[in-house]
């Protein structure tokens, strides 16, 4: 018998994460999509919240968040570099609530963070945020060095 | 307040409803989310908390009709750009409660904000809990 502790559930979360990490590479092909949602054990399980939308243009990427309920102020959204960080906390139901008098509970509550990186640098003064009936729009324009150019070719 | 499961159905097309049940909804060609909800009792009412991101105030439709409670709503989304990596669609959200006689129905009230639904469902008056006093002759 081994004497290195081992959780079984710990065990499950990693290969979940690494099912993910493996999938998660490519989440716009069709089939790796419904994995990306699945927890194992929800309530145990990590999982990335909030879930994010991402888009990209010429000049923006669009990152949309699925967060309802929010805590104003508590919400934070920072970019440095191409990095952007979301914050925030999902109050859960009121302390004067008996807990006996509960009957579902299936709202998540609490503390989250989650950090994207994009593909490149965008300007970190010219991001607009927008919390929109619980959707969290977020517009970044790009690094006008990052911009795709047209190059004209000259036929000599 | 125990979740209803009625059959969705689209006419003669769909899978009829079970016998005896009449069919409260009608499936159109859209997708539903059941949304996750918190559902606790106070004193003098139940509440019923939903999260139906992306939906606005005025797509919000909760009614009530044979103590069936039916929540409903339409989120308006409509991703930018070109995608880049997709965790979610948005489309309409429905779920059903039985409700019991317990509560009130016609003051019955419901608050969106944030993408967050509540509802307040009073309790009856007779359902209260009412202290009797015993009289020692």
């Amino acid at each position: 018998m081994s004497l290195v502790s081992f959780d079984v559930f710990d065990e499950m979360e990693r290969m979940r994460r690494e099912i993910d990490r493996i999938l998660g590479e490519d989440r716009t092909s069709s089939w790796s999509f419904p994995f990306s949602r699945i927890s194992f054990l929800p309530g145990r399980a990590y999982r990335a919240y909030p879930l994010m939308n991402i888009g990209e243009d010429q000049d923006n990427f669009y990152v949309d968040a699925l967060a309802p309920g929010l805590d104003r102020d508590t919400l934070s959204v920072s970019v440095t570099g191409d990095q952007l960080v979301i914050s925030g906390e999902k109050k859960p139901l009121p302390k004067s609530v008996n807990s006996e008098l509960v009957h579902r509970s299936e709202r998540s509550a609490g503390k989250f963070s989650r950090t994207l990186s994009l593909s490149s640098a965008v300007d970190s003064k010219k991001v607009e945020a927008a919390y929109v009936d619980g959707v969290l729009k977020i517009v970044l324009p790009k690094m006008e060095a990052a911009k795709p150019k047209q190059i004209a070719v000259k036929v000599g | 307040m125990t979740e209803k499961t009625v059959a969705l159905t689209t006419g003669n097309k769909g899978v009829p409803a079970s016998a005896g049940e009449k069919s409260l909804a009608t499936r159109d060609d859209t997708l539903y989310i059941a949304p996750p909800v918190d559902i606790f009792e106070t004193e003098d009412a139940l509440t019923v908390v939903a999260d139906l991101p992306g939906v606005p105030r005025d797509a919000v439709d909760i009614r009530v009709e044979d103590n069936i409670l039916t929540i409903k709503g339409r989120a308006e989304y409509d991703p930018s750009g070109q995608t880049l990596r997709e965790e979610f669609g948005l489309q309409g959200y429905f779920r059903q409660f039985q409700l019991s006689d317990a509560v009130d129905q016609d003051r019955i009230t419901a608050e969106s904000r944030n993408g967050v639904l509540t509802i307040t469902l009073p309790k009856a008056e007779k359902t209260k809990p009412r202290q009797i006093e015993v009289k020692v002759g």
